[in-house]
């Protein structure tokens, strides 16, 4: 590889994620100004803007985003890409951005993404989520996220010799740790544990005069059919990230330039990325081939391995993906993964914390701002300002965002720079 | 080279019962849905073919929060060619409600169906189809 600078995170900026009533770009804008005021930097001194974004043109009618986003903070002027890795857009802008100041060709860049999902309600943005998949040899079929990831857990379950229903139960811990962890984080879209809308669901049946349902603990209620629908078999409703809106951005410069910028500059120690064809050419997807290539380029960039990995915001779109996405990272063996997160390894203070943002499950999913969303919670985790969320003593973290039936994957690997 | 077997002309045999696929003449391999190169060895040196229809069912889901246009319940499902290479599709002729994972490694039967398509999808489409044999 060319001799590359070191490159490095001086500012940070995360919108509210949720069911927003601002546009893509106001909600980029609002995360773009935050990151370049935290750098100490204006709004003139970026060269370039690495913007990631999927649907606006199904959301808001909008093309050449980037170019409106970099006007309205006052930057007409500049080039700006706009990049387009469905779910992975956001990492596949920052690597983008790393590897134009790594080079040398720029030295102060603005990378990030935003969407609006919600606008377009569930049954429409199924069908152009479904644009994600191959138009001509799946989607007739009308595969969905769901049902790719439906049809990986069946593979799963079968290949490891898991029952389903031991499986299930196992998958079922994702979303309660992560809706627990993402309780603790006020940017996240649903900010309550899963027990905190088991009560809130048992309170409204009794307010309403309707029988009050029976749910002991999380698991009961999970279980249940009614609480819980099913979405794409076996996946349920929970097992599911939701439509979110919101953005996220950072600014990236070299290392030299960050120390004079900040006392906590965020080194991007390395980086990867790897697209596969339609999951027809993967076969079987239990494992995310894009991934480990991916995972294994920013691994030997950074000259670390998974054992390095304090931390980690990874891609758990549906439950099944966060626990492959822990075994393709390398934190535990294949076909373990779902044991490892149902005995709590992966809880902040556990053997490596995973999603202690609360990952898309509950800190949502605005699928143009995903990456960046993971990539400003490592880096909060890694300056220690995380509060009752925060990973004690994280110096190393990484970021892990899927994109489409797993043809795109993106990873960064970042440390503390002081 | 020009593009050997077309979506077009994939899509238009299938409409008249015949499952295309490309054999490759370097190495043997098969590749379907089409490419423009072999899916093992990348050579553009294939013949279309039509393939045996005969599969394995690998996985599959019940989808029962459609997306725009498509009425749920439906069971999408990957198949293993007996040729090799995977193909997805829909499962007919199951009831969606008593699908459950015996139906994984059982033997199929490849077919289609026309599927009306939407502002999005440029015209019409097919879908594989798949029945169980035995
Ligand atoms: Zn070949």
């Amino acid at each position: 590889m060319a001799n590359l600078r070191e490159v490095a995170v001086v500012g940070i900026g995360h919108t509210k994620f949720g069911n927003l009533d601002k546009t893509n770009i106001e909600l980029f804008s609002e995360a773009a100004m935050d990151a370049i005021n935290e750098s100490n930097l204006k709004p003139k001194d970026i060269q370039a803007l690495y913007f990631g974004n999927v649907l606006g043109t199904h959301e808001e009618g909008q093309l050449g985003m980037a170019a409106f986003a970099a006007a309205d903070i006052g930057i007409p002027y500049i080039p700006t890409t706009r990049i387009e890795g469905i779910c992975a857009s956001a990492t596949v802008a920052i690597r983008e951005a790393f590897i134009w100041v790594a080079s040398g060709f720029y030295d102060i860049v603005l990378a990030g993404g935003t969407e609006k999902a919600t606008v377009m309600g569930t049954s429409y943005a199924t069908r152009t989520f479904m644009m994600g998949s191959d138009s001509r040899y799946e989607c007739p079929a009308g595969i969905t996220f769901p049902g790719v990831f439906a049809m990986m857990t069946y593979l799963y379950s079968k290949k490891y010799g898991i029952p389903l229903d031991v499986l299930k139960d196992q998958m079922h811990a994702v979303p309660i740790k992560n809706h627990a962890n993402g309780k603790l984080n006020p940017k996240a879209h649903l900010q309550s544990s899963i027990r905190d809308i088991m009560e809130k669901q048992k309170a409204k049946a009794k307010e309403k005069g309707k029988p009050v349902p029976t749910w002991n603990n999380e698991m009961d209620f999970l279980h249940d059919l009614s609480a819980n629908m099913m979405v794409a078999e076996p996946l349920q409703l929970y097992d599911c990230c939701p439509f979110s809106d919101g953005a996220a951005a950072l600014v990236i410069v070299p290392l030299e330039i960050a120390k004079k910028l900040t006392d906590k500059p965020v080194i991007i120690a390395g980086v990867g990325q790897c697209s596969a064809g339609p999951i027809h050419n993967q076969k079987d997807i239990s494992r995310v081939i894009s991934r480990e290539f991916s995972a294994k380029q920013a691994y030997d960039m950074a000259g670390l391995t998974p054992q390095d990995i304090d931390v980690c915001e990874l891609h758990d779109c549906f439950s099944i993906a966060e626990i492959v996405a822990t075994e393709g990272l390398g934190f535990f063996d294949f076909g373990k993964g779902a044991e490892a997160v149902a005995k709590g390894e992966t809880k902040i203070g556990g053997k490596i914390a995973i999603n202690p943002s609360g990952g898309l499950k509950s800190k949502g999913h605005p699928i143009g701002a995903t990456g960046a969303s993971q990539a400003y919670e490592i880096a909060k985790q890694l300056r220690g300002e995380c509060g009752p969320r925060q990973v004690e003593g994280a110096k190393v973290g990484m970021t892990d965002t899927l994109g489409g039936d797993l043809c795109t994957v993106a990873n960064i690997i970042f440390k503390r720079g002081w | 080279m020009e593009y050997k077997l077309t979506y077009n002309k994939y899509t238009e045999a299938l409409k008249e019962g015949k499952f295309l696929g490309l054999k490759c003449n370097q190495c043997g391999a098969y590749t379907v849905p089409p490419k423009k190169v072999c899916m093992e060895c990348s050579s553009e040196d294939m013949e279309v073919v039509e393939l045996s229809g005969k599969g394995k069912l690998q996985t599959f889901t019940v989808l029962r929060v459609p997306p725009e246009g498509f009425e749920a319940p439906y069971i999408v499902a990957m198949v293993e060619t007996k040729e090799g290479p995977w193909v997805t599709g829909n499962l007919v002729g199951v009831d969606p409600d008593k699908a459950t994972m015996n139906l994984m490694g059982r033997e199929v039967k490849v077919g289609a169906k026309a599927v009306p398509g939407d502002k999005f999808s440029g015209g019409d489409m097919m879908a594989l189809t798949f029945s169980l044999v035995g």
